[in-house]
Parts: C-alpha cells; structure tokens; sequence
C-alpha cells in the first residue's frame, strides 16, 4: 500500500495508508497520547479493538477519536488529547 | 423487508451471509470494520482488504449498526457509514425480516494495581495490532490470563519480533488441560495448541500454571510487573511474588460477549450469551445469532453457527432450504467445547484480593475501589445505585470493561442494556432526528 504523510503532534510522519492512528503512533514509539479527564492519567491503547475508548485522540480537530478504530488519510493532523476536549481547544 | 441484514463479517457474520445468498436471498452484510474476517480472520490492514464477492450479498464495511427497533412485522436497524468516529457520516435505516446478530465478543479482564498504566493490553489488542498492523505492544512482553487464546496471542508477538519473557495461565496445570481427555479434542484443537507449545519451547518461553500478574509498575507506562503464584482460588499465595521487568502485558481472561444489539432487539441474555434454539433463533421472531454472541468456542463453531443462521434467515425471508446437517453437527460439538472450556477454565474469585483500596476499578470514570466500597457504605444497591454514586460504568464505554468487575466487586450484576450500541455524535443523530421529522 501507499506512502502517505500525517502529522503528529507538529511533526510530519511518513505512513502507510491502512495504518490505524494507533498503528501509526505505537510505530513512533508512543505508548500513550491521552490524559484522562479527572487525574490526568497517561492513556494509550488498551483493547484494540474500539470498546474500551482509552485511545482516543484528536484527529484533524475533531476529538474523541478512537486510533485503535480510525485509519489514517494522507494529510491527517493528530494530536494529543488533554482531559475532556471540545472540538477546537487546547 | 425481505432482504437478510447480518451485523459483524468475522467467521459467524461472514458464514450466515454466504448461506443465504446461496439458497437465492438477497443479503446485507455490514461491519464497523474496513474488512471482513473479525477478529479471528482478521485481514492485515497493509494490504487490499479482501472482500466477499457474491452477486446476491451487499458488503457495507466501516458501518456501524448503532440501534435496532423493533417495527410492525420485522427490525428498523440504524446504520453509520464513514471512518470511525468522524463526524458527518452517512446515516441510513434498513427494515428487515430477518436479522443476523453475529457481533462477536471482546476480552475480559481483571483489575489489579497499575492496570491502568500504558503498556497494559488486552491479549486481543496485542493479537489484533500485530495481525492487522504488523506492530508489536513491546519488546518484553508476559502475556497473563487463563485459556487456550494466550498461546496464539503469544506467537503473534514472537512473529511480529516481541521477547515473551513469559507466558501465565492463572488456572492449574491439572484442571486447564483436563479438556483434552474431552472427547473434544475432536475439534482438532489439541494439535494447534501443541504446535504453540513447541513454537513456545523452542524460543524457550516459559509457560507457567498456576501464575498470574498482580501488578505492575511503573510511573508514566510500565516498567516491570509482580508475578505471582495462585492458589486454586486465585488468591497470592504469600512470599512467592517476583518483580519482572517489561514494557508491555497482555491480558485475556476470557471474553464477554458483545451483546448490546441482541439486548435492544429484546433478545433473551443468559449467563452473558445470547439464548438460541437449533435453528440459532433467538427468542424474537425474526433475530438469529450466531458466534460468539451466543457463547465462546471459537472460530469453527462460530462459522458452522452462522451457517445455520443464515439457512434459518433465508427461509423466513421466504427461501427453501434443507437442513444444513454438517453444520448443525459442528455446532452441536462446538457447544460441548464451549463448556469444557468454560469448565477447564474458570475466573475465580481470588481475583479481588489482587485488587487495593486505591485501584482504579472503572477506567473511564477513575473510579477507585474505595469509591466502590464508599457507595456501597452508602447503601447503593442494585446495579443503578451503584453507578449513579460511584459513577462507575457511567464513561464513555459504557461498563464494557468494567460492567464485569464491579458487578463482582459489589455483588451487583451489570446488565449490559445499551440503547446506542456505538457512539453517534450528537450531530448525526441531530440529523437523523430532522430527517424522520420531515
Ligand atoms: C481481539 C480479538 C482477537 C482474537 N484473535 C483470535 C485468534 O487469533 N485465534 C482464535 O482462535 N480466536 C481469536 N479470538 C476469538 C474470536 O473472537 C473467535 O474465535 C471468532 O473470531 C468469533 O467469531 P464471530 O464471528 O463470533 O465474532 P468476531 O470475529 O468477533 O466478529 C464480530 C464482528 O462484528 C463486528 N461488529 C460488532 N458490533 C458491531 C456493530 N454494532 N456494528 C457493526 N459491526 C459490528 C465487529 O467489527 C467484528 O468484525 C479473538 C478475539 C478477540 C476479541
Ligand atoms: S484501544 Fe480500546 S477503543 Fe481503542
């Protein structure tokens, strides 16, 4: 498959279209790209497969998107989740 | 009305499909996924995903069925279409006569200090990011549980060039392995899982009995985790705890069937499965289950379920079928392995002791285990109480993972009664609303 480019975090990442979000990121070497809403825990993938909402992220703006679920696009910016987010913040 | 609509492509979904058009109905097949396969064929997200081709089944993939109603002589189900969780996708309704459910199942889990920490997967997650995207959860790895799934689970990881530093089945040795005197052993699975076994022996990755991880450690991901060893009720046995260093855990006691739709459509639930009869119908006229929604054996009973769902769907939608007797065989056996393993492979109850006052019990809520206890002390009972005070199984997945565990932790059993089986953003659902008013 083909060689597509994302952004992370501000940084341009090369990716292979059918990667997941997670794919991509665990690929980098992150573990974790969430903090939870009340103690601001580090969060990453934990099920794998979009039950358990622990990966999510924001992608393109949007937030609460689940990377273990979501493929990335060429030209997709991710970026961190902090706590509870509205599209637009932080 | 008389198309056949099956939800979920993994071997039972994928089966029923194949077994209705073949008898001439017309079917739909839809699944959150881009491909099909679910989680046991599942299809490497790196190259073209294969899809069924058969003039009379249409594949909807990366369609989530969010609800289903129940209507004047059959099932409105709502759909999404469109990459998960972007906001805008297209939403539609199929009415239908005959419903597959065929969602599947997902890891349980069990608490224990630290299980929140990055670095602690599901054993499915560490199966399905190797298989669908060639990555590997660490490069030292225990994989923890109890059943026959942490051996396949542990070859991935070797194959996608992780270091198992072990392998821990919390049951004994004697009761875990005594399904293979079952005349099951039938289903050819004793000789898959000693090929694991060799494969495992040859890399000389230990596999303990009797073990499990009751900790792990560590400040922003993990670092290490404790290792004990169990008694045959799953409590520590003391001074036998070690610290082992990895990056990464992976854990499957288990699963729990995904039962959201079945529950909406008002089918039947017992002991956490959907109740099917011969034909795999489940007590709605009209809605089939086949797989793991209606118990766990595996990838091959699942198909050969499906295969009778799908006849049974297709004859209701007005199809002539004969009776598809391998299939009702293999399930027949397959229902008989799902209760050795059930049996070989019990959760036991020990399992709460691993758990301290300041363990997080539910995952999205941060919910402590001494918030549980507090509510409790409060006098919340009944599974509403409990999470209205604690707020636990209130985040956004639902009590998923959670459900389970603080249902066993208070003595109150979750139900899993969840009207929207996805999340739909508000939006869409906005949408959908304006739509059916005008
Ligand atoms: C992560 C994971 C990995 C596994 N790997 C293995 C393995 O390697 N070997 C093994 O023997 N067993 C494995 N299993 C066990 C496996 O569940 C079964 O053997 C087999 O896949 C069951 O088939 P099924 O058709 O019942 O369900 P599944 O294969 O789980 O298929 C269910 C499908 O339904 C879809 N679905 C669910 N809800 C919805 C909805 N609301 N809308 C649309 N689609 C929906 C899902 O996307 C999924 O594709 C695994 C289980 C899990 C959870
Ligand atoms: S890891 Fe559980 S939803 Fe993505």
């Amino acid at each position: 498959m083909s060689a597509i480019w994302v952004e992370v975090d501000g940084v341009r990442v090369a990716a292979m279209s059918g990667q997941t979000v997670a794919g991509v990121l665990l690929g980098l070497g992150r573990t974790s790209w969430r903090s939870t809403r009340r103690d601001g825990r580090p969060r990453g993938v934990f099920c794998g497969i979009g039950v358990c909402f622990d990966c999510l992220v924001l992608v393109n703006g949007v937030p609460d998107v689940r990377a273990c679920q979501r493929r990335v696009a060429d030209g997709d910016v991710v970026r961190v989740q902090c706590g509870a987010e509205l599209p637009g913040e932080c | 009305m008389s198309r056949v609509v099956v939800v979920g492509a993994g071997p039972a979904g994928l089966a029923a499909a194949w077994a209705a058009a073949s008898v001439g109905a017309s079917v739909l097949l839809v699944d959150s996924g881009v491909a099909v396969g679910g989680q046991y064929r599942r299809q490497s997200g790196l190259r073209a995903a294969r899809t069924p081709v058969h003039p009379l089944i249409e594949w909807l993939p990366e369609t989530s069925v969010w609800a289903v109603e129940s209507m004047a002589g059959g099932h409105r189900v709502r759909l999404q279409t469109g990459a998960a969780d972007s906001p805008g996708r297209t939403m539609s309704t199929v009415d239908t006569d005959a419903l597959v459910i065929a969602t599947g199942a997902y890891d349980r889990v069990l608490p224990f200090p630290g299980w929140d920490l990055p670095g602690v997967y599901t054993a499915g997650a560490a199966q399905a990011l190797a298989k669908g995207q060639g990555v590997s959860v660490g490069r030292r790895v225990v994989v923890g549980g109890t059943g026959p799934f942490l051996l396949p689970v542990a070859r991935s990881l070797v194959e996608v060039g992780a270091g198992v530093a072990e392998v821990l089945e919390a049951n004994g040795i004697g009761g875990s392995w005594g399904w293979r005197r079952d005349p099951l052993g039938a289903l050819g699975k004793v000789g898959e899982l000693a090929g694991y076994g060799v494969m495992l022996a040859r890399r000389r990755v230990p596999v303990r009995f009797g073990a499990a991880v009751v900790a792990a450690h560590g400040e922003s991901r993990v670092e290490a985790v404790t290792v004990a060893r169990l008694d045959a009720g799953w409590r520590v046995v003391a001074g036998s705890e070690r610290v082992v260093e990895v990056d990464a855990v992976c854990l499957g006691f288990g699963f729990t069937a995904q039962l959201e739709l079945a529950v909406s459509a008002g089918c039947r639930i017992e002991d956490g499965a959907v109740v099917v009869d011969p034909a795999q119908r489940t007590s709605v006229a009209g809605v089939f289950a086949a797989g793991e929604v209606t118990g766990i054996a595996g990838a091959g009973p699942a198909a050969a379920e499906g295969t009778v769902a799908g006849y049974a769907a297709a004859a209701r939608v007005g199809r002539t079928v004969a009776v598809p007797r391998d299939a009702v065989r293999t399930v027949r056996a397959g229902r008989r392995f799902g209760r050795a393993l059930a049996a070989a492979y019990p959760v036991r109850s020990g399992w709460r002791d691993w758990v301290s006052a300041d363990t997080v019990v539910c995952r999205c809520e941060e919910v402590r285990m001494s918030d549980l206890c507090a509510a409790v002390a409060q006098g919340a009972l009944g599974m509403r109480a409990v999470k209205l005070v604690s707020r636990a199984g209130l985040g956004l997945c639902q009590g998923r993972i959670c459900g389970r565990i603080v249902g066993e932790l208070t003595g109150t059993p979750f139900t899993q009664n969840r009207p929207i089986a996805v999340p739909v953003r508000l939006r869409d659902l906005a949408a959908v609303e304006d739509e059916e008013e005008n």
